[in-house]
């Protein structure tokens, strides 16, 4: 590309394939004025000849250069494709830190009022639900049931089971160096009843049916059936999140007290094969230890741990936006809430019952 | 002197499992025209326009875009291919983890060695081109229909590429945008000598924009031919569309 006389003369094509290599031309020769680009031989532009264009008009603009010789046919193309005309756009302006933080504030109390109120709507229409079987789709308790508990059994029981054996053939090592192996049915017993049972479980339901209600919710939120449901007078909650909370309460007793029994069911194999303990020595010492209280404690927990799960699934689901990007975003973002708030309630339970 | 064909189908035959879709449909696509896909819902358009870019894999026929076989061609040469076509898919088809500008941006940073600052010139251009200037910075799902559907066209615009095929650009697109879609169409065509390939059933657009007609039926090539012809041709599914804008 030539500079002569302070004329700019253009080459026949201006297009994507060449327009890099002549800016890379043109920086050399910034410092030179250029009061006139020759489109004279010019016979062929697209779009990015013009942003080409534009941006001559921009390094030269010291001396406001003029396109001349560009034909009628040509000059349309310029007219059309050039930004030179579009108004300029302004950054949106940042906060400062105190606006931040402010703003997040506000969002965080905005997002935990519309929980809070989710929470009030669900336990209303699933105590309502109980009586009242109207807005909810027939079987869809039981079909929620099989989902949330037959289909996630296996996955638990295996889970509680390599969890029992671990748990029992890490502390049988231990006690076995006091002489104290029988200790491994209390501590399997305590721990497994009150704690590991409820915990995995919920940490597995988490996973799988927490993930599995927010993003169908969340779907159904970004394909308009939520307001599908609306416009039909049918709500939404009392619909699709009532009988899932009905389903996750009628199973969840059922899933730890499976998860505990083949989690120390587990930590007996351990203490058969390793400990050198019978059977019935090691089951008379769990029935030993173990307190009603320790069970009620164990299965009421894991009632609250199941509530939030739904709870949290719902939550994001209906507050979904965009599409498939949406949905992704906020089922990850319920299995991380819901794992939280579980260990959070897990260790508000502790405090409460053994501080 | 007889024009040659820039797209060229011959004998295509698209199938679903055991269902036939088009049956031995063979069309030439010529430079620098606007054809026009017509045809009722079902007819095998969209699947039509699919094969040709083989987003679909045709059961048996050939095609051949820029005098190139493509039905057998290696990936690699057939996206060389696939850079000079841009498409305008029924949905927009934006992606919605990215902002419109930024899906403007991409085939121009995946296609091009262009620097930055002439990337976002041309995308300004192009999205002010389809009335979307002050939407660059939104997410898709901030827009609405039609203006996922322009921002698209952006999209599919943003090469220059010499093939533009729009599948129902003007479907839920108001009147007053709708023709301001088509004369877009028509700017792009003079000025970048684009080859454009339509499927619409909006007849007003039809009569505004089309140089050639392609009508389909059942899987089959029912007419092909200029827009004037079509007008006067006695086919009777052909003759009452353009009658009444309807298919029978």
């Amino acid at each position: 590309m030539i500079i002569k006389n302070k004329t700019l003369i253009l080459p026949q094509k201006l297009d994507k394939s060449n327009i890099t290599g002549f800016l890379k031309e043109i920086a050399l020769q910034k410092s030179e004025i250029v009061e006139e680009i020759d489109a004279g031989n010019l016979e062929m532009i697209d779009s990015a000849g013009v942003a080409f264009l534009d941006k001559l008009m921009e390094i030269f603009t010291a001396h406001s250069p003029q396109i001349i010789n560009l034909n009628s046919e040509l000059e349309q193309s310029y007219q059309t494709f050039s930004s030179l005309e579009l108004p300029i756009q302004l950054k949106a302006k940042q906060g400062n830190i105190f606006i931040l933080l402010g703003e997040n504030f506000y969002a965080w109390l905005e997002s935990s009022k519309q929980a809070f109120y989710l929470l009030a709507d669900i336990f209303y229409w699933s105590f309502v639900g109980v009586f009242n079987k109207k807005g909810q789709r027939k079987g869809s308790v039981t079909q929620q049931g099989l989902l949330i508990g037959a289909d996630a059994l296996p996955i638990i029981l295996l889970l509680s089971f390599i969890l029992g054996l671990i748990l029992a053939l890490q502390s049988a090592a231990q006690l076995r160096q006091f002489g104290a192996n029988i200790f491994v049915a209390d501590l399997m017993a305590i721990s497994m009843v009150t704690e590991m049972g409820p915990i995995l479980t919920a940490i597995i339901l988490a996973g799988r049916s927490g993930s599995a209600i927010a993003s169908e919710i969340a779907t159904m939120k970004v394909t308009e059936e939520i307001d599908a449901l609306k416009m039909m007078a049918i709500n939404p909650i009392r619909y699709v999140v009532v009988p899932k909370f009905h389903a996750i309460t009628l199973v969840i007793p059922l899933l730890v007290t499976a998860s505990t029994l083949i989690g120390i069911f587990g930590g007996l194999i351990i203490a058969v094969t390793y400990l050198d303990l019978s059977t019935v020595v090691f089951f008379n010492r769990v029935f030993e230890v173990l307190t009603l209280r320790d069970a009620l404690i164990g299965i009421g927990k894991s009632y609250f741990f199941a509530w939030v799960i739904v709870i949290i699934g719902s939550y994001y689901g209906f507050n979904a936006e965009g599409g498939a990007e949406g949905v992704g975003k906020v089922t990850t973002q319920s299995v991380v809430a819901s794992i939280f708030w579980v260990i959070i309630l897990d260790a508000l339970s502790s405090m409460i019952f053994y501080f | 002197m007889k024009k040659e064909a820039i797209i060229s189908v011959k004998n295509l035959v698209a199938k679903y499992g055991e269902a036939t879709v088009l049956s031995d449909v063979t069309v030439d696509i010529f430079p620098q025209e606007i054809t026009v896909i017509l045809g009722g819902s079902g007819c095998g358009k969209t699947t039509f326009i699919k094969n040709i870019l083989r987003l679909y894999q045709p059961y048996s026929g050939s095609i051949s875009i820029f005098g190139k076989e493509v039905t057998q061609m290696d990936e690699v040469e057939f996206d060389s291919i696939l850079s000079r076509i841009g498409m305008l898919f029924q949905n927009g088809a934006l992606l919605n983890s990215i902002s419109v500008a930024e899906n403007v941006s991409i085939p121009l940073e995946q296609h091009t060695d262009l620097p930055r600052t002439i990337i976002d010139k041309i995308i300004r251009v192009k999205l002010d081109l389809v009335n979307l200037g002050k939407a660059e910075n939104l997410s898709p799902s901030e827009l609405s229909g039609g203006m996922k559907k322009r921002a698209a066209l952006a999209r599919a615009i943003a090469l220059d590429p010499d093939i533009l095929v729009c599948d129902e650009p003007s479907a839920g697109l108001d009147p007053l945008t709708s023709a301001a879609l088509d004369n877009l169409i028509l700017k792009l065509k003079k000025l970048l000598k684009m080859t454009i390939i339509i499927v619409t059933h909006e007849l007003a657009s039809i009569h505004r924009i089309a140089d050639r007609i392609i009508f389909l039926d059942q899987g089959k090539v029912l007419f092909t031919g200029t827009l004037k012809e079509a007008k006067k041709t006695k086919i009777p599914e052909v003759e009452t569309f353009f009658r009444v804008g309807k298919f029978e």
